[in-house]
């Protein structure tokens, strides 16, 4: 089956992003396709490189990053949530003035049209959120 | 391009968090996508079509009027949880727009329905 993942909540406060890492994860394994994983609201804060989580936690960006790497992920960030909330690539941050980046390795920023393409391609659009 | 049953569910106040207005943008591009867009409200959620949002308080931008304009981009299928509406002594007098109310369970059948399915 065609999957598609939306995370609307951060890191380490949150479960959402473990949750939908877990299930990408499992799906993979089961042999299904991920289209694309979306990440919404504050869930876009699970792409910015400069976390740095105990050493004896997990690391959620990186976890993502490489998953990402291993399967050739469609990681996407929503731009009008990343500009509100600091998530810039080079971009971004040329396009608003901004002096530094933090988008972290397989994550891409694009329009909310990237989610209901999302919606329109996979079978079914899993929703991790509060 | 194919069309699909995209249902958003919103069932938080409007301004406590940013659910509601980020919700609206995303209805806003399924509407420009051409797709059948309905959106749902239950539980807080209804308190985002209550009339007389005042935002000068609190320095939030208002967007109330966000949900008379929805008309405009043919999103015009509006369902309202009635439980969530009698539980905050609210009827669809109150709304800002017109509304369908039903019971959970229709709207349980509502949802089975979709495609798609976007709760905030």
């Amino acid at each position: 089956m065609k999957f598609s993942v939306l995370i609307n909540e951060g890191p380490y406060t949150h479960q959402a992003s473990d949750s939908a890492y877990q299930f990408t994860k499992a799906a993979l394994a089961k042999g299904h396709e991920i289209f694309r994983v979306f990440f919404y609201h504050d869930g876009v804060n699970n792409a910015t490189r400069l976390t740095t989580p105990p050493q004896d936690d997990r690391n959620i960006v990186n976890r993502w990053s490489k998953l990402a790497e291993e399967h050739k992920l469609d990681l996407v960030v929503c731009v009008a949530a990343a500009q509100r909330r600091g998530i810039v690539d080079e971009g971004e941050a040329k396009r608003n003035g901004k002096d530094a980046t933090n988008l972290a390795p397989g994550f891409r920023i694009s329009g909310l049209g990237q989610l209901i393409e999302a919606g329109i391609q996979s079978d079914r659009t899993v929703v991790f959120g509060d | 391009m194919t069309i699909k049953k995209f249902m958003f569910v919103n069932r938080k106040a409007p301004y406590g968090t940013v659910y509601a207005l980020e919700s609206l943008e995303v209805v806003l591009i399924a509407a420009a996508f051409e797709q059948d867009v309905s959106l749902a409200f239950m539980d807080d959620g209804v308190y985002q079509l209550k009339k007389g949002h005042q935002t000068k308080g609190i320095e939030m931008k208002g967007f109330e009027k966000t949900y008379g304009a929805l008309e405009d981009y043919d999103v015009t299928k509006l369902y309202v949880d009635s439980d969530s509406l009698a539980a905050r002594g609210l009827t669809a007098d109150d709304l800002c727009v017109p509304v369908e109310v039903m019971s959970r369970a229709e709207l349980g059948k509502m949802m089975e329905d979709q495609d798609v399915v976007l709760s905030f």
